[in-house]
């Protein structure tokens, strides 16, 4: 900074440490209470050092022998669902989107205003304010309690379509000239120039459309009745259906931790290509 | 707004698109003409039977008097949540633009709550208030504050909105930081050589270049209070006490699926459409002016 204010610089660190604690602390006890017994956790106040029942409490989280009141499915299943069920959405949008703006931005053919139109209007409504009649097509279309029917309508937005599209906008005319010059056709101009030029943005776009997948309720809510296709953060609701006591508390954290490590994972390892992603294209 | 150069193939372009038409078509348009379809209908439980009933569902609707109310529920939720949520990421951001050293330690544990879903930080915000073993509804209760959200709709809305800004903040922290960063230098230093104080040039210099950034966060973060936050809503109140913190979506829900009102389902999705378009159009032609091809 310009001036040297050391009062100031101490109150930035301060403020910095005390919005650290403030945003770690649920976090921080969450893993505590994994590393107790569920008696322990329930007398008050609950204890706010780790215990010694983290190994028998994750483990009993992740192959599912836990004896709590609510549902006690395997994390470790419920973990590859949500994992799948996030990469179909992740790659699969950012596949469909690829090719559909390609086409909107260079190829000129009839009714393409019209494409546009229907595609641009899928941005304004999210699945949550259409969530009955996609439930009944997709009960229709016999798909509850698949991989499918967990990731397909949840694909059928727009974001990334209009992200590729004005990211190709901004490519150079010549490139497409030069292409053509060199005899190359539209696919091949395609995988050979456009695709290699727009691995940023498929990488932050990677990152937001997993943890958005990977983070789905009510969809999912609706589209898995069967306790095998739970996704991660399905089972964790219902793990709580007990009453305060009867719950295993211990478990629940342990999983809601485990909830949050994959997308944790994403998110600090690619956070460079996360924040251009984010403030590049504004979404 | 359309590239010079263009290929030209009379079939290649529909075999692109149609992977996309497909999934639209099926799961958004087929859904959306349902759903504004079965708000003109009466159908029983069943299913089995259905009638035309016009724009009754919708009178219905607006004569109900717990639906104007979580209307009000939504709007409070909304202006609390995308409020606390931009000023306290922001005075977070101004601060952090201040730090130098051990900023990416701070950011990375800054933006963690990102990556936990809606439904999971409402349980671990449960765990925290929960009347009887929460750690801080007993602190409370040392304090001489009785903490019982089942029991006090005020405080089951405070409980929904500090788990939906606690998960919010991280998002709205890194645009702030990033927007902080994107001012030129040299304008502050010469605010700075002309004696302007940090707290002037928070004010003069840096507020006034970042209100677009703050704007588009604002229309983000009613969104985001609109929708996403169902998790928080279904896994830490269930929408009560009564219907205290009953948020629009969660009506929409519940009204569909557990009360099995089909048609004033259908009509809320209408209702939300409406106000989802008028959103997108504010926000569209913010982002349209922004953008240069």
């Amino acid at each position: 900074m310009l001036d040297r204010r050391p009062a100031l610089t101490l109150l930035s660190h301060l403020v910095m440490i005390l919005g650290v604690i403030i945003v770690a602390f649920p976090l921080y006890l969450a893993f505590i209470a994994s590393t107790h017994r569920p008696e322990e956790i329930v007398q008050l106040p609950m204890p706010l050092t780790p215990g010694n029942y983290f190994w028998q409490t994750w483990h009993a989280a992740l192959f599912g022998n836990a004896t709590g009141a609510g549902s006690h499915a395997p994390v470790l299943r419920m973990m590859w669902i949500s994992l799948v069920s996030a990469l179909i959405i992740s790659l699969g949008k950012i596949a469909i989107s690829l090719l559909s703006a390609f086409a909107i931005v260079y190829f000129r053919f009839p009714f393409k205003k019209l494409v546009f139109w229907m595609i641009f209007i899928t941005l304004m409504l999210p699945v949550e304010v259409r969530i009955l009649p996609t439930y009944q097509v997709l009960s229709d279309l016999n798909m509850l309690n698949s991989y499918a029917g967990l990731s397909v309508p949840l694909i059928a937005s727009a974001t990334a379509t209009f992200l590729f599209r004005q990211f190709f906008m901004t490519v150079p005319d010549e490139l497409v000239e030069a292409a053509r010059m060199d005899g190359a056709g539209p696919m091949r101009f395609f995988f050979d120039v456009l695709l290699p030029l727009s691995r940023t943005a498929m990488a932050a776009l990677f990152v937001i459309q997993f943890i958005y997948g990977w983070n789905q309720y009510l969809w999912p809510l609706l589209a898995t009745t069967n306790e095998d296709m739970y996704t991660v953060v399905i089972g964790i609701k219902r793990m709580i259906a007990g009453g305060d006591s009867q719950n295993e508390w211990n478990v629940v954290m342990a999983t809601a931790l485990l909830a949050m490590l994959p997308p944790a994972i994403v998110v600090i390892s690619m956070q460079k290509w996360f924040v251009r992603g984010l403030v590049d294209t504004e979404k | 707004m359309e590239k010079r150069v263009q290929f030209r193939s009379s079939w290649l372009p529909w075999v692109l698109i149609a992977p996309q038409m497909a999934v639209i078509c099926v799961f958004f348009f087929w859904p959306a003409a349902q759903a504004i379809l079965q708000s003109l209908q009466e159908q029983d439980a069943f299913g089995s039977s259905t009638e035309w009933v016009g724009l009754d569902n919708f009178q219905r609707l607006f004569s109900d008097a717990t639906y104007l109310e979580s209307f009000k529920t939504t709007a409070l939720f909304s202006v609390l949540v995308a409020g606390l949520g931009i000023v306290l990421s922001l005075l977070l951001a101004v601060f952090a633009d201040r730090v130098v050293r051990g900023v990416t330690f701070y950011r990375t544990l800054l933006i963690l709550p990102y990556a936990v879903a809606p439904a999971v930080a409402g349980v671990l915000w449960v765990f925290m208030f929960s009347p009887a073993l929460g750690v801080v509804a007993y602190a409370l209760g040392k304090f001489g504050y009785d903490w019982n959200h089942l029991l006090n709709g005020g405080q089951a809305m405070a409980l929904i909105v500090l788990a939906a800004v606690w998960k919010q903040i991280s998002y709205n922290f890194l645009f702030f930081v990033a927007a902080l960063q994107s001012i030129p230098k040299s304008l502050i230093e010469a605010a700075a050589i002309d004696g302007a104080g940090p707290w002037r040039r928070f004010w003069g210099i840096q507020l006034p270049l970042i209100s677009p950034t703050t704007f588009f966060l604002l229309v983000m973060n009613v969104v985001y209070a609109f929708f996403e936050t169902f998790g928080i809503v279904d896994a830490a109140t269930n929408g009560g006490p009564g219907k205290d913190t009953s948020i629009l979506v969660y009506r929409v829900y519940y009204d569909g699926f557990k009360a099995m009102d089909l048609g004033g389902s259908a009509a809320q999705s209408a209702v939300l459409m409406l106000i989802v378009i008028v959103l997108t159009v504010v926000q569209f032609r913010y982002v349209e002016k922004k953008v240069n091809y």
